[in-house]
């Protein structure tokens, strides 16, 4: 008995029963803190304000220990994730129309705003020092210009010196909300782009290499000699990219900073479409930058968990009473008060449980 | 193992109800497993059929509204949603063409080398070392292939062929600048690299299992190295190099990753091998997560319909080389 014991044979029997039971425990454990997370918030979509969220939702889980899942798939991901009901809220770059948000039984509205900026890679152009419009862009994004010292670009920088230097042009590869508002700008300024590329998500780009996400763009910038491509604004600081100087509607030149951003926000009239779908692409005022876009959060008006999403009714109400300092740290820009009153007013009229009760009464 | 023992001692006592009882139980345990065995199989065919089907049924609404035209579009419209297939195919095909370009002969090289040449303290580290090329998730690659080799290539190898072949008539359009760094070629050297492992780890197997008096007798009639790679140890071992040839070549035409980073994910035919172009499984990476309407998310099910026949094609097509190679020799 002893030698059967001791013999290789039984010390693996043994060993796996042992194996088997701390599968066992492990599996329990995993189960448990799965009920304990059941009641968390859980959302799904867009990419450019993931970093945001999951700061917000750190915050907010210290403060009240209601933690938020967000699962950044992409705005496409998110609006097919809302409608099949597997979260509580979707978010996306793109807001839908006030027809789609109808048929679906969505309410949408926007959460936080960023900006996009134009990079490029010339040798001895440092950050701010090449001054570009809409027009000239979109003629460069359409290979219609294809070298730096273009008489198009250099009208434009009369003080500088243009290299004599091919532009290799770098897009999103990906479908993405950077390029929905990039493309509306352009499509705002420029009747050709308008007619011959278009505006969506992903487009037919008429030339130049595709990369993915605004890590990819960045970093094919920063590596290609004479290149240039669009990214978020917290991309470009945080990679020491060259951004360039836009100019604005108002026919001011202005530079990416968080001023000009929030003028562009503040000048914006968010009431005029249904679900605040504004782009805040090319907004009037002489401070404000051009290309500013806010990402919007939808989330059904008749909530299959009401008490779940009354839960995110409160975090996103939280985030905006607290989280604008954490969202400048981060480069973004938080929505206006007066814009934020009125979307909490909105909830609280609209968003309803089974029984018709507000899910959101207003505290202040 | 103890109950075997049991088993046998009862078998031998020869008590005929406890034996009929006992053939009965060995029975239904035999029935058991055949028919697990059977339902494991048949799990396969049913698992590759859905796959099939629901292909099929999400890209149906791509085909009704393209028709064969989507395989012979290149363009690839977002916003008026017109999509063709043609240039993730052309593309998909030209960087597996360039990987197993460039890994057969390296992999069959090394396998060689390590089976016959290599001394003996070498082989163990160079062998290890294919298995840990093998290893590197594809993500690595990419990221190694945009960081590191695409800088160096753009510096250093794409100006070089430009240059090189500017003056010779077909060449300079295959080679035409500007050098992006990424592009065709650099997604097809990659996948070279990724596949290498692959095509040497199994041509080393197999030339292992040449019997050593093969090659002995060849050696002793005096045929070189060569000669006895050439015609003993190649035609001895034609089925497992091939098949390790089409495992390779299975990666490389659905290698998504590492060729998302590096090959520049444009919707074109160029034909330059420097300039970007994208791949099948590329287009479905970059694009399926935003895609929006019915159209465009069939018509990326779609280009996954194609690689899936792409594929099934490419291993119809090795089995039936190997199935005529063994008819000729006999």
């Amino acid at each position: 008995m002893r030698r059967l014991l001791d013999s290789p044979r039984a010390r693996t029997t043994e060993e796996l029963l042992k194996i088997t039971k701390i599968a066992l425990a492990a599996t329990a454990l995993a189960l448990t803190s799965w009920t304990a997370h059941a009641a968390d918030i859980s959302g799904a979509g867009a990419t450019f304000p993931y970093p945001i969220y999951a700061k917000w939702a750190d915050a907010y889980k210290k403060e009240t220990g209601i933690g938020l899942n967000y699962q950044s798939i992409g705005s496409g991901g998110g609006i097919k994730q809302i409608k099949a009901k597997t979260v509580t809220f979707g978010a996306s770059d793109a807001p839908l129309s006030g027809k789609d948000l109808e048929a679906a039984g969505l309410a949408q509205f926007p959460m936080v705003m960023g900006a996009i900026v134009p990079v490029v890679n010339l040798d001895g152009i440092k950050p701010g020092e090449l001054t570009l419009d809409g027009p000239t862009i979109a003629r460069i994004f359409l290979t219609e210009i294809k070298r730096w010292d273009d008489p198009a670009i250099a009208k434009l920088n009369p003080n500088t010196k243009l290299p004599s230097q091919a532009i290799a042009v770098v897009h999103r590869s990906d479908g993405s909300g950077t390029t929905y508002n990039f493309a509306y700008y352009l499509a705002d300024v420029s009747p050709d782009w308008k007619s011959k590329v278009g505006v969506a998500t992903a487009v037919q780009w008429p030339g130049g290499i595709g990369a993915k996400g605004n890590e990819g763009v960045a970093n094919n910038v920063a590596q290609t000699r004479g290149a240039i491509g669009y990214v978020e604004y917290a991309y470009a600081k945080q990679n020491k990219l060259t951004y360039t100087k836009m100019i604005n509607k108002a026919g001011k030149t202005v530079a990416p900073t968080s001023e000009s951003f929030q003028a562009a926000a503040a000048n914006a009239d968010w009431n005029s479409k249904p679900g605040y779908g504004v782009i805040l692409a090319n907004q009037p005022g002489d401070m404000s930058w051009p290309m500013t876009a806010a990402t919007w959060i939808l989330i059904h008006k008749k909530p299959q968990d009401p008490a779940v999403a009354a839960e995110a009714l409160k975090f996103f109400a939280w985030s905006y009473a607290k989280g604008d300092k954490m969202a400048q740290e981060l480069d973004y820009v938080p929505m206006p008060d007066k814009v934020v009153g009125d979307i909490e007013k909105m909830w609280s009229a609209e968003i309803k449980d089974a029984s018709g009760k507000p899910l959101y009464t207003m505290t202040h | 193992m103890s109950e075997v023992t049991l088993n046998n001692a009862e078998l031998r006592t020869g008590e005929t109800p406890s034996r009929a009882a006992l053939l009965r139980r060995m029975r239904t345990s035999d029935a058991l497993f055949h028919g697990l065995t059977r339902a494991a199989a048949i799990a396969v065919l049913l698992l590759l059929s859905g796959v099939i089907a629901s292909l099929v049924i999400g890209s149906a609404p791509a085909f009704r509204a393209f028709g064969f035209s989507f395989f012979t579009t290149e363009s690839w419209n977002p916003v008026t949603e017109k999509f063709g297939a043609l240039a993730p195919i052309y593309g998909t095909l030209v960087t597996s063409f360039i990987a197993m370009a460039i890994a057969v002969p390296i992999g069959l090289m090394i396998a060689f080398f390590l089976t016959e040449l290599c001394p003996g303290w070498l082989r163990r580290p160079i062998g290890i070392a294919i298995e840990l090329l093998a290893g590197i998730p594809s993500i690595i690659y990419g990221i190694w292939g945009l960081f590191v080799f695409a800088p160096f290539l753009q510096r250093y190898v794409q100006p070089f062929l430009i240059d090189a072949f500017g003056n010779i008539p077909v060449l300079s359009t295959v080679f035409e600048g500007p050098p992006y760094g990424i592009g065709m070629l650099t997604a097809g050297l990659i996948l070279a690299i990724m596949v290498l492992p692959f095509i040497t780890s199994i041509s080393r197997d197999v030339f292992d299992a040449v019997p050593p008096v093969l090659k002995e007798a060849a050696y002793g009639v005096g045929c070189t190295t060569w000669e006895v790679f050439r015609n003993i140890i190649l035609p001895y071992t034609r089925v497992g190099v091939i098949g390790g040839f089409m495992l390779g070549l299975g990666r490389a035409l659905g290698e998504t990753m590492a060729v998302t980073f590096v090959i520049g994910n444009a919707h074109k035919i160029s034909a330059s091998i420097l300039a970007p172009g994208t791949t099948i499984s590329a287009s479905i990476a970059n694009e399926f997560t935003e895609a929006v309407g019915d159209i465009y998310t069939s018509s990326l099910i779609a280009l996954g319909l194609i690689l899936f026949l792409i594929t099934f094609v490419v291993l119809a097509a090795a089995r039936y080389m190997l199935m005529r190679l063994q008819r000729r020799i006999g």
